[in-house]
C-alpha cells in the first residue's frame, strides 16, 4: 500500500511529450487532461510542453499559459522526492490541525508551500481531502493519513525524509 | 464454505488503516487454515467505528470495530470458535446511529461490493432506470418534480424545473455534468457514494440522459479524490459492459455515455459555469448568469448539471415513485439530505435522514458533541461559505428556508464542530483568505473585497481602531454579498458576518470595569 503511490518520475522527452499531448488532443476540452497527463509522466509540467500543447490544440500559447497557471495542481518544477500535503481546511482547523501544521514546519524547516533545502520533501497545503469525520488528515505521496497527532505526524515527517 | 467477510474500501476507512485490516485478515486467516472471502465495500458512515469489520453469518451482518492490525489475530479466534470479542458491536444494522437514520440514497452504501455490477442489481439497483424506460420524458419529468427534489450541492433549486428546461430547448447536442467537486470543508457524501455505489451516480445520470435527450455525460471530480476517480472509472467500464452504458441502454433505443474528468485543485470550479469552464479545457473563470447552463450550456449546448446526491436520488425516486420520496422532510424541503459531521465530534459520518432535524439534535445527540470533551462552542454549516452557528440557534431545523432565515445555508449538508478553544477571529479571516486565495478574480468584490477583509479583520485581531473597522468589514460584507458574481463572493460573508454577530466578544474586547463603572 505504500509502494501504490510511490512516485517515478521521467525526465522531461520532448518526443514522449509529443506522444502524450498527441495521445489526448483529439478529446472535447483536452487541456487539463494534457497537463494532468504531462504532469503524472514527469512529475510537472515542463516550460517546452506549453506551446507544444497550444500547437495541437490550436490555441495560443498564452491560453495554455492561462490554464496552467490557473489551477493549484500544476507545477512548474519537480516537487520533491515526497509530497507531505497536510488539509488545512476548516474541519481539520477544529479538530487541531492549525499546531500540527506549525510542528511539520519546525520539524521540516520548511513553511507550506516549500520544499526542503536537500529537495527531499515539499510540504503542501491542501483543501480538504474529504476525510472530515477522521480529521486531521494528510496525504503522503498519495497515500491517506486521517486522525493525525502528534506521533503520527512524527512518523510521517521521518518517512518522508528518508 | 468460506467465511464472507467486509472491509471498506472507502478513502476515509484506508486513511485510517483499513487496508492494513484487510491484509492481516488474509494473512491471518490462511495461517490458521480459515477460508475466508473479503468484500471491499464502501463505509457505512461510521467514521469512529472505522476499520469496520462485518461478518456475514445467517442472522444478518454482525460488526466489530474499530478494528486495528494488532485486534485481527484475537478477531478471527473469537470468529471461529464462535466466542465473544471486545470489539464486537452487534448486528451491523441494530446500531442505533445507524437505525435511526433513513437512507435512501445510502441504503446500499457500505452493503454492497461498489465493484460488482451484479451486486448492485441484486440489491435493487437499475430498478429505477427500468422504469424510467418505461415511462419515457414526460412522466419521469413529472415524477422527479413531484418528489420536491432540490439541488443538492447547495443552492437547493428544483431538479425538476431544471431538467424540464433541458428537455424542452433544441439543439443538436445535449450534456449531462455532474458536478463531483465537493470542495467544501466538512463535506464527504459525494466521495462516498462515488466510492461506496458509483453505479447508483450512473444511473441517475443516465435516466438524466433519457429525460432530456443527452447522450453524453462528465463526471467532473476534484483531483483530491483519487479514490473516487478510480471507482467511477471502474464502474463506468463495468456498465458498457453490462450494457448500461453505450448504445441501447439495457436494451432500450436510448443511447449514453460517461466520462470522468478530473478537477486540479480550484476550489471555484464546483461553481457550475466554473466547472462547465474547466470541462472545456479552460481556466475556471466564473460565466455571469443569464444564459443558464440548461440554455448554453457545456461546448454552448444545453446541460443539465447538478451535484452528485441529485442524480443519487433519482432511482429511490423512480424506483419508488415521487411520493415515497416527497412523504419525508418539511416544508418546501422534500426527501432525505446526506449530513456529514465533521470537524472535532465524537460519532463523526454520514447521518442521512429526513429534513427537519434540529442542528442540537444533529450535534449534541446524534454527534455525541466534541471528542476533545469540551463544550461545543460553535459549528460551521455547508462549507467553507457556510455560517458559523452559536448554541443560541442549535433549534434551527434542517431546512433550506430555516438556515436562510436565520443569515445561514445548509449548502451541501456539512456540518463542522469546534469546541471553545476556537478562536473565532482567525475562522473569520480564514474565510476572507480562502475568497482571496480560490477566486477566480473576474468580478471585484470577490477578488479585491476578500483581499482587503483579510487586512481589515488583521487590523481587528491586533487591536487597531477595532470598532471603526468592525464597522468597515460588516460594509465591506455587503458588498461582496451583493456585488459578486457567484456564490464563493457573494457567500464568504456568511461565516464572516456570523462569526462578527454571533462571537462578538471574540472580536470587540469587553468592556473594562473602569468604563463599566461611569
Amino acid at each position: 500500500m505504500t509502494t501504490l503511490y510511490e512516485p517515478r518520475y521521467d525526465s522531461w522527452d520532448e518526443a514522449r511529450g509529443a506522444e502524450i499531448i498527441a495521445e489526448h488532443a483529439g478529446q472535447e476540452g483536452a487541456t487539463l487532461v494534457i497537463l494532468h497527463a504531462l504532469q503524472e509522466a514527469f512529475g510537472y509540467v515542463p516550460e517546452a510542453a506549453i506551446p507544444m500543447v497550444a500547437q495541437a490544440l490550436n490555441l495560443s500559447r498564452a491560453d495554455v499559459h492561462g490554464v496552467f497557471t490557473f489551477y493549484h495542481d500544476f507545477r512548474h518544477k519537480p516537487a520533491g522526492r515526497h509530497v507531505l500535503k497536510l488539509c488545512r481546511a476548516e474541519a481539520c482547523q477544529a479538530a487541531g490541525g492549525d499546531a500540527l501544521a506549525a510542528r511539520a514546519e519546525t520539524k521540516l524547516g520548511v513553511s507550506l508551500g516549500n520544499t526542503t533545502a536537500d529537495d527531499r520533501v515539499t510540504l503542501e497545503p491542501i483543501y480538504c481531502l474529504g476525510l472530515c469525520a477522521t480529521a486531521p488528515s494528510a496525504m503522503l505521496d498519495g497515500r491517506l493519513i486521517g486522525r493525525l497527532d502528534e506521533k503520527r505526524l512524527d512518523a510521517l515527517v521521518a518517512e518522508a525524509q528518508r | 464454505m468460506s467465511m464472507r467477510i467486509f472491509v471498506s474500501r472507502d478513502a476515509g476507512a484506508v486513511a485510517v488503516g483499513a487496508d492494513e485490516v484487510a491484509l492481516a485478515l488474509e494473512q491471518a486467516a490462511a495461517k490458521r487454515g480459515i477460508a475466508i472471502e473479503i468484500v471491499r465495500t464502501g463505509s457505512r458512515g461510521m467514521y469512529w467505528l472505522e476499520p469496520l469489520v462485518e461478518v456475514a453469518t445467517p442472522q444478518g451482518r454482525i460488526a466489530f470495530g474499530p478494528v486495528t492490525e494488532t485486534d485481527v489475530p484475537s478477531l478471527l479466534d473469537a470468529l471461529a470458535s464462535n466466542t465473544p470479542h471486545l470489539l464486537r458491536l452487534g448486528a451491523t444494522d441494530e446500531i442505533p446511529w445507524l437505525k435511526r437514520q433513513t437512507r435512501l440514497t445510502f441504503a446500499r452504501c457500505g452493503v454492497i461490493d461498489p465493484r460488482s455490477l451484479d451486486d448492485y442489481r441484486a440489491h435493487g439497483g437499475y430498478k429505477g432506470l427500468e422504469r424510467a424506460l418505461s415511462l419515457g420524458s414526460e412522466a419521469i419529468l413529472a415524477e422527479v418534480t413531484a418528489s420536491g427534489l432540490r439541488g443538492r450541492g447547495g443552492a437547493g433549486f428544483p431538479t425538476g424545473i431544471k431538467w424540464k428546461t433541458v428537455a424542452q430547448a433544441k439543439a443538436d447536442r445535449k450534456f449531462i455534468v455532474c458536478n463531483a467537486d465537493e470542495g467544501d470543508s466538512g463535506t464527504f457524501a459525494d466521495r462516498m457514494i462515488m466510492e461506496g455505489d458509483p453505479f447508483l451516480v450512473i444511473e441517475g445520470m443516465t435516466t438524466a440522459g433519457i429525460t432530456v435527450g443527452a447522450t453524453k455525460g462528465y463526471i467532473y471530480i476534484r483531483s483530491e479524490y483519487p479514490h473516487a476517480v478510480e471507482a467511477m472509472n471502474a464502474a463506468i467500464q463495468a456498465a458498457k459492459r453490462g450494457g448500461y452504458l453505450g448504445d441501447r441502454i439495457g436494451g432500450s433505443t436510448y443511447s449514453f455515455d460517461l466520462e470522468v474528468r478530473v478537477g486540479a485543485g480550484a476550489y471555484v470550479c464546483g461553481e457550475e459555469t466554473s466547472l462547465l469552464e474547466s470541462l472545456e479545457g479552460r481556466r475556471g473563470i466564473v460565466r455571469a448568469k443569464p444564459p443558464l447552463p440548461a440554455h448554453h450550456g457545456l461546448f454552448g449546448k444545453p446541460t443539465v448539471i447538478n451535484n452528485v446526491l441529485s442524480f443519487a436520488a433519482i432511482p429511490f425516486i423512480l424506483a419508488e415513485g415521487a411520493k415515497a420520496y416527497a412523504d419525508f422532510g418539511m416544508g418546501r424541503s422534500r426527501g432525505t439530505m446526506p449530513i456529514q459531521l465533521a470537524g472535532n465530534i465524537r460519532y463523526g459520518g454520514l447521518f442521512e435522514t429526513a429534513f427537519g432535524v434540529t442542528l442540537g439534535e444533529l450535534v449534541d445527540d446524534i454527534g455525541g458533541g466534541t471528542f476533545t470533551g469540551r463544550p461545543v462552542r460553535a459549528v460551521q454549516v455547508g462549507g467553507p461559505l457556510g455560517a458559523y452557528f452559536p448554541r443560541a440557534l442549535f433549534d434551527t431545523p434542517f431546512d433550506y428556508e430555516a438556515f436562510a432565515a436565520r443569515d445561514g445555508l445548509i449548502g451541501h449538508g456539512g456540518i463542522v464542530v469546534f469546541d471553545d478553544s476556537v478562536d473565532m477571529r482567525r475562522q473569520a479571516r480564514f474565510a476572507m483568505e480562502f475568497c482571496a486565495v480560490e477566486s477566480c478574480g473576474k468580478c471585484t468584490p470577490c477578488r479585491i473585497g476578500s483581499t482587503r477583509g483579510v487586512e481589515t479583520i488583521e487590523k481587528i485581531i491586533n487591536g487597531e481602531r477595532v470598532h471603526e473597522n468592525f464597522a468597515l468589514v460588516e460594509d465591506l460584507c455587503n458588498t461582496m454579498k451583493f456585488g459578486s458574481l457567484c456564490a464563493l463572493g457573494g457567500f464568504t460573508p456568511y461565516p464572516v458576518l456570523s462569526a462578527l454577530k454571533h462571537f462578538r466578544e471574540d472580536f470587540v474586547p469587553a468592556p473594562t470595569t473602569l468604563q463599566a463603572a461611569e
